[in-house]
């Protein structure tokens, strides 16, 4: 991928970022940067297509510690729990034999696992060393006549977020188009219920929380042509075009593939969130609103009211239990006011959320729901993360894997929000999942026991 | 406060149960060159003798005086002399335990009786201590009859009021239930050792069995465990240091007869349990807590952080004597696990301190319903509980008697900070491996299967 491409992909109308500077996204801080690369991002918004075989093309470092290490769930045996890589030597790099290697390995995954499609990713290495990734695709394509797709997202290129962006343009340019939706089958029609199709983009399944939503997308007669690209198959991605309207689950990842659903086939979408009562509550009625279906809405209302009253109910003891404590959440994009609107529909007191990875319109989200003078985190060094916790005298921080130790280190109660967590929070269903695990977690017998010394010995900690 | 719901059905459908002879065989095993013989028909040693041969991997030595028709009807005193004679001319034990069974009290027999006619007939044997314990199986269970042996051993073997103590003693009686294993006696010594204190093991499996390779081939009583001499100089001791609930009584004897100090606990599994013990080993001791065991404690709160995401949210179902069950619940508890059901196989006093709602006195059929009605999601039980678990669709923890499938498990260690880390870790494991907490797998109705 040459510069002027990259800088395409990093001019994002869409993004709020965008007007900021000319890059759009901040480039990384050598010596003080945490995020992933550019080829993580890519294979964190492509991994979860379940019948594709992921080919990692580069040598071990990038497939070797990465693959099978996200809680994206599918109701197949996934591909990905298969890591596929080129793993090239020393001698595949010197003697120029990355494509070849290359070629075989797709025809190898081709033959072991009958694939959809094969997907293959670039890494530094083999970006520099000048693999024609999409000639070699080409050919294995006509060769095998399985699609194989090249991403070109080298760990180099730039921050994760363009990586993300980079695997929605290699679906939009190779993928979609490609095939038509299958017919609605008869089984599924409901007499004086219009099935409308929609497409979920930046949605990973994690931990199975669609699952949570699918049910009472399918009950309103929204039929989900394709998850970008949580439980997805690849003919999925291949009708996206044929939706009716489209949700940014992950604003930031993959807003490229939103905008350029709608310039070339005119698809309404819009950014929702399905973590909360508010949000999946507004998630619903704004795809009545953008598919324009007075009986949709009517529908959408009474399921509203019902999945309310209901989750209500089952909240009512957390609530009471969660009721004053104090969370400071630090977690990226959507999440930022989101889970804020989670928290806050349980009883909960958000001191401070993290915004290092939102855009101008989750702030501005943010404040809604914070008010005008929310405290935002932009820099979440862990340091600076525990203090403000307790300076804040937080309860529970809310936030990624990558700072759970941190805080249990530091003894302070944590709730993984992110894409390594085994538990569904999305949806109705996951709100009690999420109330049940935050009550549990804060109120655990297990703080005092790791605050306190040992009986020997006299002075406290922290 | 538990409260403690009792039996209330005539069939007991898979027992967690085990009899009281067979903990009574057990503790005597626990002594060196001992020979357990149990008054009964043979099919008694015989069970047992295959109910700890597949726990343990071992050769057991166990033998009984087989009574047949005519010795039920008739009185079995002859059997019991004949046994005892035998017992004593071929394997030359250097002690004798001798358990009673169901059959032998309700015939009536009167052991002791006997037993003194036989060191009458047989001068030439009155140095092998005998020591009988009445435990039909229709009484108690397991871990009673165990603590019922400890206590007829400390009656048979103590001179009475025999304090001699000497001020510069470093001996600390160690009286220990059935559950302790081989690894947690290890584990417990050495604690104790660590103390600058010198501990007697009551009994001692950890010398016995503890699945060591001899160098003899062959072996008719067993080879190794708390010498006879040993227990006698009980009163001897700085102190005596108790563990396990169901040893109260026997811990009363041995404090009645020695006048010796005790410190008792329920048991000695999980943070809490441990801080309690060191505490007072440090002040029996007078000295600091070692070093090695902060380190311990410390990687214990660690483990503790890691796994209270996935046992802090979770629902446990418990079936096991009341001392290990206790533990279990004690454990869990401080863990921020929740016990939603929990069976005993027979009563005990501290079933009503243990910290969960409902203690139900029955079998793994109750357990199995009370676990099922309340959502439990893993069962901690001994080896029977695997066809529960499997049935309740949920993973199994072994603990207990018997484990009879899985290598080790006789072994294994639950005491202590490294045994209640390795137990939280072994716990969260199995309940991440059934991915309990993923949503069940939902396809749309408007989904089309590839052909």
């Amino acid at each position: 991928m040459n510069n002027a491409q990259i800088a395409a992909l990093l001019d994002e109308p869409a993004c709020e970022h965008n007007a900021k500077s000319k890059s759009g996204c901040a480039r990384p801080a050598p010596g003080a940067s945490a995020g992933g690369c550019c080829f993580d991002g890519a294979q964190i918004a492509l991994f979860p297509i379940a019948d594709v075989a992921h080919i990692v093309h580069g040598p071990i470092g990038c497939a070797g510690s990465s693959w099978d290490n996200r809680g994206s769930k599918a109701t197949q045996m996934p591909l990905f729990r298969i890591g596929m890589t080129t793993d090239l030597t020393e001698q595949d790099v010197i003697m120029g034999r990355g494509e070849k290697r290359l070629f075989h390995s797709i025809k190898q995954a081709i033959d072991s696992h009958s694939p959809a499609a094969v997907f293959v990713y670039a890494t530094c290495v083999t970006a520099l060393i000048g693999d024609d990734l999409e000639a070699v695709c080409k050919a294995a394509e006509t060769r095998w006549g399985v699609p194989v797709v090249p991403v070109d997202a080298a760990g180099f290129y730039g921050t994760k977020n363009l990586g993300n962006r980079i695997a929605g343009e290699a679906m939009l340019r190779y993928v979609v188009g490609a095939a038509e939706p299958p017919p609605v089958p008869d089984a599924a029609r409901r007499p004086g219920i219009t099935v409308h199709d929609i497409n979920l983009i930046g949605e990973y399944n994690i931990a199975g929380e669609l699952w949570h939503v699918t049910p009472l997308l399918d009950e309103l007669g929204l039929r989900v042509l394709c998850t970008l690209s949580g439980d997805a198959r690849f003919r999925d991605v291949q009708a996206m075009h044929h939706a009716e309207a489209n949700m940014v689950v992950c604003a930031k990842a993959q807003v490229n593939v939103a905008r350029k659903l709608r310039t070339r086939y005119g698809t309404p979408w819009f950014e929702g969130s399905f973590y909360g009562i508010r949000e999946m509550n507004a998630t619903l009625r704004r795809f009545a609103e953008l598919l324009g279906d007075a009986d949709l809405t009517e529908r959408t209302e009474a399921l509203i009211a019902r999945e309310e009253a209901r989750t209500h109910a089952e909240l009512a003891p957390w609530r009471t239990r969660l009721q004053g404590k104090r969370a400071l959440l630090y977690t990226g994009g959507v999440k930022s006011w989101s889970v804020v609107s989670a928290l806050q529909d349980l009883g909960l007191e958000v001191v401070a959320t993290g915004t290092k990875k939102s855009t101008e319109e989750d702030k501005a989200r943010i404040r809604e729901l914070m008010g005008e003078d929310a405290h935002m985190i932009e820099d979440g060094n862990p340091r600076g993360l525990i203090e403000t916790c307790k300076r804040y005298r937080a309860d529970v921080l809310i936030a990624g894997g990558r700072n759970l130790y941190t805080a249990l280190k530091a003894r302070i109660p944590f709730l993984d929000i992110n894409q390594e967590r085994t538990v569904p929070y999305a949806g109705y269903a996951g709100m009690a999942h999420f109330a049940r695990q935050l009550a549990l977690t804060i109120e655990s017998p297990i703080w005092p026991a790791v605050r306190k010394p040992a009986p020997w010995q006299e002075q406290s900690h922290g | 406060m538990a409260e403690i719901l009792k039996r209330n059905k005539p069939l007991s459908v898979s027992p967690v149960k085990v009899s009281a002879t067979s903990g009574a065989a057990l503790a005597f095993l626990g002594f060196d060159r001992s020979l357990p013989l149990l008054h009964g028909a043979q099919g008694c040693t015989a069970f047992n003798k295959i109910f700890f041969v597949r726990h343990f991997r071992e050769p057991i030595p166990l033998q009984t005086t087989a009574l047949d028709q005519i010795s039920t009807v008739m009185g079995s005193d002859e059997n019991l002399i004949e046994g005892l004679r035998t017992v004593c001319e071929k394997h030359a034990p250097a002690l004798i335990g001798l358990p009673t069974t169901g059959l032998a009290e309700t015939q009536g027999c009167d052991v002791r009786r006997v037993v003194r006619t036989f060191v009458q007939r047989h001068p030439e044997f009155a140095h092998v201590p005998i020591v009988p314990v009445d435990t039909p199986d229709y009484r108690g269970s397991f871990e009673r009859g165990f603590a019922l042996a400890v206590d007829a051993l400390i009656e048979a073997l103590l001179p009475q009021g025999t304090t001699r103590r000497d001020a510069s003693t470093r001996h600390v009686n160690l009286l220990v239930n059935a559950h302790l294993t081989a690894d947690d006696l290890d584990w417990l010594q050495e604690t104790v050792a660590a103390f600058g204190l010198e501990p007697v093991t009551v009994p001692d499996l950890a010398a016995s069995l503890d699945g060591h390779l001899d160098d003899a081939e062959f072996a008719s009583v067993t080879t190794g465990g708390t010498a006879v001499a040993a227990l006698r100089s009980a009163g001897e001791a700085l102190a005596t240091l108790v563990v396990g609930a169901s040893l109260g009584p026997a811990a009363d004897r041995l404090q009645a007869l020695t006048g010796v100090p005790d410190a008792r606990f329920d048991h000695l599994v999980g943070l809490a349990a441990t801080d309690r013990l060191l505490m007072w080993l440090r002040s029996v001791s007078g000295q600091p807590v070692p070093a090695r065991l902060d380190k311990q404690r410390r990687r214990l709160q660690d483990a503790m952080l890691d796994c209270h995401f996935t046992l802090g949210t979770s629902r446990f179902a418990i079936a096991a004597e009341a001392d290990l069950l206790t533990g279990f619940v004690d454990l869990l508890g401080e863990n921020g696990g929740e016990v939603v059901a929990a069976v005993a196989p027979a009563f005990a006093p501290v079933l009503e301190r243990t910290g969960c709602a409902t203690v139900k006195i029955g079998d793994l059929e109750d357990l199995e319903m009370l676990a099922r009605d309340a959502g439990a999601e893993l069962l901690i039980a001994n080896g029977h509980g695997v066809e529960s678990a499997h049935r309740l669709g949920v993973p199994i923890l072994q603990a207990g008697f018997p484990q009879w499938e899985r290598l080790g498990g006789f072994q294994r260690g639950w005491i202590g900070y490294d045994g209640a880390r390795h137990a939280l870790f072994d716990l969260a494991n199995a309940l991440e491996a059934a991915g309990r907490h993923a949503a069940s797998p939902y396809r749309s109705v408007f989904a089309v299967e590839a052909a």
